[in-house]
């Protein structure tokens, strides 16, 4: 019952509201912009948040999340191009509907089970996070190490492209957390004499040079893309027909979405794919599929929004990010004095409660929002890339700045972001650098500490029953891509 | 056996393998790693009394030789699948990289604002924009906004340079 309360209080906090419409309005905005999204737009807004209070913070970080995997539909439906990746499967029908002069069936569709999917996903976080924090206090050092291996390699296996480009992306993530001083020992690594790596390669410089800066590469070799908008009159809402036909599709990829949101990865675009594939085998006419079917569009958007919920999930239980977007708002807490973890349960009922409360509006908000501003939002994709990105540029560059006002940042940050350019073009993932980073200091940490517990003997960790859980489900994930292979073929083919 | 002839005869008229994009990044990417792995050896070592668990040396050395050993595997694998003929980078991609440099130089020479403006205009005329009054909005009028904006709200001071020290006093 108090945590109900605590759920309720950002209701009655007129600066939380005021924090969470204008969250969910730029996370809008940045979902409904192609190569932006919550990722990226989190990591830019980040240093802003330093004028907040923690609370209001991360409830700012959480509604960008929200909006931001909703807002790429817009796009993904009414140019064919999805805003966030996550919206990728939306475009399959949500685009030949809108071209049958449907676009606002297929917005309302998106809306309404984005809505529900967010809402469910929060529903599962209330009940779960505690669960599973109260789970992890019978953690020691070795079994967070084995979490964190099981974590990498479930990222690897699960994400997207190749798993072991994956890997290779997620170890050179960890290697970039090991720049500078050594903390157990303080002895200097990779430093090369440069007195500013001494304090270690900061989180910020690296996601917003790995997001903005690459995308900005990316979009210079594009400019001769031209996108045809499709008109849209007014957003509606789905009728007693459509409901009839996708409630199971939605609650089923609301399920899909939330499970899938809960494993450390990039959930929103595999969710929406399952959620997608799984609507379409679930069908009567599996045949309207890729022409226009309500279904799928039920079935990829209420995953995706799932996801979010999913994926705070490990994030505020075990301080484990579930996807590259909560990795920014975990960087968001740590920045701000919170650390994740069963502690944090204990000792800050009213903050997490007051995070997932604040989820729930910003996913009732994105739904009014998109309702009534969908032609609005659409608008802003008319924002030519010649206008857009230099600005994108200037935040980037003035944000990655303010964190420690140091100008080897931004160096930094131009650095990552040729290094992300090319790691896209050549199939590597850039989601699993941010995981491995964010990971590094807790799995070398832990890795060493253990080390010192059991007198330097390796083989102690399979003494320790969680542990070799972890590391059995860690095998397992990397065995998986073997069998995922065939379904992703079939995926494709469909 | 013909056609296992010409199928020998067909990948020796394509591009030698050194040429092609999987080997490229993958010689990369262990050329890189085998840099790095030999600069861990020239970390500072704790003295054996002094040493808890493992060196600091120790961790980065096993990743770097898992970096190297996934990387044979994603070539080894990589020669195994056709070989797609990888497109070539526009101007437009090679300018905005230079306009990187440039802004590297003019920031750490003349003014950071001066660097961002510059940047701006840059890449906004060579985008396609050559509207005198878009191209002023993108590089002032914007930048301008952004830095009072950080100034007022996060109370940054940016490094010094010609037009922010005239700002400043």
């Amino acid at each position: 019952m108090e945590n109900l309360s605590y759920m309720l209080a950002p209701l009655f906090s007129s600066k939380l509201l005021i924090v969470l419409f204008f969250g969910t309005l730029f996370g809008l905005i940045l979902g409904v912009l192609p190569g932006l999204g919550p990722t990226t737009g989190g990591a830019l807004i980040l240093p802003f948040t330093m004028t907040l209070d923690p609370l209001s913070a991360i409830v700012l970080l959480t509604a960008i999340y929200c909006a931001g995997t909703y807002g790429g539909a817009i796009t993904a439906i009414l140019i064919n191009t999805p805003g966030t990746p996550a919206a990728a499967a939306t475009c399959l029908d949500g685009y030949p509907l809108a071209q049958k002069g449907e676009a606002g069936r297929a917005l309302g569709m998106a809306t309404v089970s984005s809505t529900i999917g967010g809402i469910f996903s929060v529903i599962i976080l209330v009940f779960f996070a505690p669960l599973l924090a109260k789970l992890a206090y019978e953690f020691g050092q070795p079994e967070y190490f084995a979490l964190a291996i099981f974590g990498l390699t479930m990222l690897a296996s699960i994400g997207e492209g190749s798993p072991v480009k994956n890997l290779i992306a997620a170890a050179f993530g960890i290697l970039i957390s090991t720049v500078g001083k050594d903390f157990m020992t303080s002895i200097d690594r990779f430093t090369y004499g440069i007195n500013e790596l001494s304090e270690g390669i900061g989180f910020i410089p690296v996601v917003v040079g790995l997001f903005a800066i690459s995308e900005m590469l990316t979009q210079s070799t594009m400019l001769d893309q031209v996108f045809k908008r499709v008109a849209l009159k007014a957003v509606k809402l789905p009728s007693l027909k459509d409901y009839k036909l996708t409630w199971k599709t939605i609650l089923r990829s609301s399920g899909i979405g939330s499970f899938i949101g809960v494993l450390p990865a990039e959930g929103g675009t595999v969710a929406s794919l399952i959620g997608y594939s799984e609507a379409k085998r679930w069908s009567k006419t599996p045949e309207e599929f890729g022409k226009g079917s309500i279904e799928g569009i039920a079935g990829a958007e209420a995953a995706n929004n799932a996801a979010t919920g999913g994926a705070m999930v490990p994030t505020l239980a075990l301080g484990i990010p579930g996807s590259a977007t909560t990795a920014v708002i975990l960087t968001g807490l740590i920045i701000h004095g919170v650390r994740p973890g069963p502690e944090l349960f204990r000792e800050q009922p009213e903050f997490l409660y007051g995070i997932f409360g604040s989820m729930l509006i910003a996913n009732i908000l994105f739904f009014i929002f998109g309702f009534f501003g969908a032609k609005l939002f659409a608008r802003i994709t008319l924002v030519p890339n010649k206008i857009l990105w230099p600005m994108i540029f200037a935040l980037s560059v003035c944000g990655t700045y303010s964190l420690s006002q140091s100008i080897t940042d931004v160096w930094i940050m131009l650095f990552f972001g040729v290094v992300g350019f090319f790691m896209r073009r050549y199939g590597f993932s850039v989601v699993p650098v941010i995981i491995g980073l964010i990971l590094g200091e807790l799995v070398e940490g832990t890795l060493r500490q253990s080390l010192v517990i059991f007198d330097g003997n390796w083989l102690m960790f399979l003494t320790r029953p969680i542990a070799l859980t972890f590391f059995t489900l860690a095998i397992i994930a990397l065995l998986f891509p073997l069998f995922k292979k065939k379904k992703i073929t079939k995926l494709k083919k469909n | 056996m013909n056609n296992v002839l010409k199928k020998k005869r067909a990948n020796k008229s394509s591009l030698p393998f050194f040429l092609k994009s999987s080997f490229k990044v993958s010689f990369i990417i262990i050329l890189i790693s085998l840099i790095l792995l030999i600069t861990t050896f020239t970390f500072d070592a704790v003295p054996p009394i002094l040493n808890r668990g493992i060196q600091p040396a120790t961790f980065p050395k096993a990743l770097l030789v898992l970096i190297i050993f996934l990387t044979s595997v994603v070539f080894y694998l990589s020669i195994k699948t056709p070989w797609k003929k990888e497109s070539k980078l526009p101007k437009s991609f090679f300018i905005t990289l230079m306009a990187f440099i440039l802004f590297l130089v003019i920031a750490k020479t003349l003014d950071f604002f001066l660097a961002i403006a510059v940047f701006s205009a840059l890449v906004s005329y060579y985008w396609g924009e050559k509207r005198i009054i878009y191209l002023l909005i993108v590089s002032i009028l914007f930048p301008i906004i952004v830095f009072i904006f950080f100034e007022t709200f996060l109370g940054l001071r940016f490094p010094p340079g010609i037009i922010t020290n005239i700002y400043y006093n």
